[in-house]
Formats: structure tokens, C-alpha cells, sequence
């Protein structure tokens, strides 16, 4: 019986596999569901998840007492970007004014629409948001994260991660409401 | 700029209240002023309404099977253990030596006809060949997610399927009962050699159990790590096995005494 591995594993670096798998790993399906949203593709997601998971554990001694979630994801996001610059950079230029209107509360929310909503619709319509407004969706609605883990990971202040978040969400109710309501319509036609 | 209902309404506030992202103090606050404004308190619960189908629809993109095994793949490789090629060599030399000393005595052209028949009879021949083989082969079925030709559970769909396609039948068990489900099987080429390659499943990780013919000795056993493989050889009623894994090792032991104790004698 020979057992070769763990001896000539340096003890260090065999450690920091281990850290890296015990902390990190449990949090690659955040890492791809970040990737996949952001990416609006499986296969694409599935690179850009790998990638950023070898880069993780390159940074993973960088890495202290934050939160986990958010350094990684900051990290799928960087990753992403990098990704998108060699793959799609047309739309690296799609960028966002983030000096329009406030969401306003006068309209109608119309939130029987929302309540009614499928799972397509929904996900078309996340699928369409801008690309800032999408993660900011995606981290706080599906990943559940805090105001301020969410700005760690999007490096940007905790005020901007709320009015992109109540901009996301308005367009995701109008999106929602004008969906049904065209439906309405072509079944009507 | 405002475009709230009047000067009292905070929408930012609502929204993070609604998000739950307030101090109890704020939340207090924003709570009286929901009481009074029928603008806010409606965007609250529109706001709620979209948190709540949005996490009732399945819309969480989990992780795919096929990303884990990657991963997993290159996280092993990232470990600094030397690759099959740079191994020292399996104890061929020194059972050599042993054979040499008898062989001395005799005629040099009897050694030479000797030691050739040992190499080929006693030895673990190519030991190192083999193991290199059965690694890649369980590397390669992941990589290019070629698991199985015949993805059955079924242990009567998994051995016929072998029939006319290698010239020996291997015997096929689910051992799914005890956590390790037969997922397939496939022909393959280990050492020169066309082999049967059975998959089994344990959560989230395979086993390549390679077996072929041979009349090595039954006792023969031989266990190793690779790069984060565990790999398991035995020889058992004429047949060679080689299981390999990324599964721990006391789980593949496990395995092996499992499908040994289920072996037909």
C-alpha cells in the first residue's frame, strides 16, 4: 500500500486547498448563478464560474475576515468583466446613467401583475435589465445579501446599491405589467 | 428632483425597510408613516410582492454537475503533487534482483529468457503504465463528459451491453443500495488493451471502476494517490480491477470490499 499524495504535498499549500475547499468552494453555486445572470448564458456562465474560482484561490491568501460571498462574487464579477472585454466588448459599452429619474411612487405598482407573474416572464425580464441594475437584483433578491455586502461586492457605496436596486425594480414591475398587458392584447387580435 | 408622494415620504426607506435592511429604530419610523400613506405602504407591498415571486419562481441557476467535476479537476491539479510520469518506479527492481541471483547461475541466455518471463508473469508489469492510463481515462470521461455508452442503472442493461463489443463479460453490480449507484458503462483502452470501464456514482462523485482480464494473483493489491485520485487495484477470479475517484479513500475501500463481497465466488 503506497500513499504518496499527502506526504509530498508541502504542508502549507496542501492547507490552503483545504481552507480554500472547506470556505470558498461551498459558495460556487452564488458564483454561477451570478455568472449565469450576468452572463444570460449556461456555457458562458460555466467559464466565467471556473475562472473566477482559480483566481479566488490565486487571491485566497489575500483573503481575510471579510465575508466570503462578497469577495467572491466581487471577484466573478471582475472575472465577468474580463470576460466580456475579450468576448463581447460591444457590449462593454452598453453603460448606465445612473443620474435618471428616481423611481417614482405615484405610479401604480400594479403589484396583482406582479403576484400573477410566471417564472418566464420574470426571468426575461431580469434578463433585460441593465447589466448594473440586473446583479444588484440578483444579489439582493437571490443571494439575500445585506445593503452592505452587496456594496462590497459591487464596489460602490451602499447609497448607490439602493437606488439601483429601486430603479431595478421598477423597470422589473413595468417590464412585468407590460408583458401581461401585451399578452392581453394579442390574444384579444 | 423629488418626486415622492409629499415631504415626508422616504422612499429609500421604505425600500430598505421592505428589504429588512433598517435598525428597529428606523424601521419604527417608517412603519407610523406606512400607517398614513397609502403611496408608500402600497410600494412596499408591490415591493414585496416582486421579492416574492421572484423567490418562489426557481430562478437560482445551480451550480452544474459538470462545473463541479472541472473544478474539482483543476483544483487537484493546483496541488503540488508530482504527475504519474515523474513517479519513482513500481518494486520491479528489486524483485529482479531477487530473480537474478537464481538466474546468475545459470546460462546468460537462460537469464535473458528467464527474467523476460518474469517481467511478463510476476511482475505488476508497467504498474506505473497502467495507473497513469486508468487516471487519464477517468480524467478524459469527465473532461469530455463521456462517462458512459450505455447510461443505465440497471445492472441487466450494463452487462449485455458489453456482449460482442469486448471478448470477457464483466460482471455488473449496482451497489446503489449502499450509496454507490451504477450510472453506465463504456469500452475503453487501458494499457494497449481494450477494457470495460464501469461508472458508479457516489453524490456528487464517480468512480471508473476499470476491469479486464488477467491471472495475476489474487492477492496482488495496490492502492495510490494521484493528483487528488485515489486509486484501488485488486485481482479477483481472473479479472484486474482498477477503481479510481476523486472520492476519499476510506469511501473507495469501502466500495471495493462492497463489490468484492458481492462478487459471485
Amino acid at each position: 500500500m503506497t500513499e504518496l499524495g499527502a506526504k509530498q504535498a508541502s504542508p502549507g499549500s496542501a492547507h490552503r486547498l483545504e481552507r480554500f475547499n472547506r470556505i470558498v468552494l461551498p459558495h460556487l453555486d452564488a458564483a454561477y448563478n451570478y455568472a449565469r445572470w450576468l452572463t444570460r448564458n449556461g456555457q458562458d456562465a460555466e467559464d466565467v464560474a471556473h475562472e473566477a474560482m482559480l483566481r479566488a484561490l490565486q487571491f485566497f491568501d489575500s483573503f481575510n475576515r471579510e465575508q466570503v460571498r462578497p469577495w467572491l462574487l466581487a471577484i466573478v464579477r471582475n472575472t465577468f468583466y474580463t470576460w466580456l472585454k475579450k468576448n463581447r466588448p460591444l457590449e462593454l459599452a452598453e453603460s448606465l446613467n445612473d443620474d435618471s429619474i428616481p423611481a417614482s411612487l405615484q405610479d401604480d405598482p400594479s403589484h396583482a401583475a406582479i403576484l400573477n407573474a410566471d417564472r418566464r416572464v420574470l426571468s426575461d425580464a431580469i434578463e433585460r435589465l441593465p447589466r448594473e441594475y440586473r446583479e444588484a437584483v440578483i444579489l439582493r433578491e437571490m443571494e439575500e445579501m445585506s445593503y452592505q455586502e452587496i456594496a462590497a461586492a459591487l464596489e460602490i457605496p451602499v447609497g448607490t446599491v439602493m437606488s439601483r436596486l429601486a430603479r431595478a425594480r421598477r423597470k422589473l414591475t413595468e417590464a412585468i405589467a407590460g408583458g401581461q398587458s401585451r399578452d392581453v392584447y394579442e390574444r384579444k387580435r | 428632483m423629488s418626486m415622492s408622494v409629499n415631504d415626508s415620504c422616504r422612499p429609500q426607506m421604505v425600500q430598505a425597510y421592505a428589504d429588512g435592511q433598517l435598525s428597529a429604530a428606523e424601521a419604527l419610523v417608517i412603519e407610523s408613516h406606512l400607517k398614513i400613506c397609502a403611496a408608500c405602504s402600497e410600494a412596499c407591498r408591490a415591493q414585496r410582492a416582486l421579492s416574492g415571486a421572484i423567490g418562489a419562481s426557481d430562478l437560482y441557476h445551480k451550480a452544474p454537475d459538470r462545473l463541479r467535476q472541472r473544478l474539482a479537476m483543476a483544483l487537484a491539479a493546483q496541488a503540488p503533487i508530482p504527475a504519474c510520469a515523474a513517479l519513482p518506479p513500481t518494486p520491479r527492481p528489486r524483485q529482479a534482483h531477487a530473480w537474478r541471483s537464481v538466474a546468475l547461475a545459470a546460462s546468460a541466455f537462460f537469464a535473458v529468457v528467464l527474467s523476460a518471463a518474469i517481467a511478463v508473469r510476476f511482475n505488476p508489469v508497467g504498474r506505473n503504465e497502467i495507473l497513469h492510463d486508468v487516471i487519464q481515462s477517468h480524467m478524459r470521461s469527465l473532461i469530455l463528459n463521456h462517462l458512459a455508452d450505455v447510461p443505465s442503472t440497471d445492472q441487466h442493461t450494463v452487462k449485455p451491453w458489453f456482449n460482442g463489443k469486448i471478448d470477457f463479460s464483466p460482471p455488473v453490480r449496482d451497489l446503489a443500495a449502499s450509496g454507490f449507484a451504477l450510472s453506465g458503462g463504456r469500452v475503453d483502452v487501458v494499457d494497449n488493451r481494450v477494457v470495460a470501464a464501469l461508472v458508479y456514482r457516489r453524490r456528487r462523485h464517480y468512480i471508473n471502476l476499470f476491469v479486464w482480464p488477467s491471472d495475476d494473483a489474487p492477492a496482488s493489491e495496490f492502492t495510490a494517490t494521484r493528483r487528488g485520485y485515489n486509486v484501488i487495484h485488486w485481482n479477483r477470479s481472473g479479472m484486474s480491477y482498477w477503481a479510481v475517484s476523486d472520492l476519499n479513500r476510506p469511501e473507495l475501500e469501502q466500495f471495493v470490499s462492497l463489490l468484492n463481497r458481492t462478487a459471485q465466488p
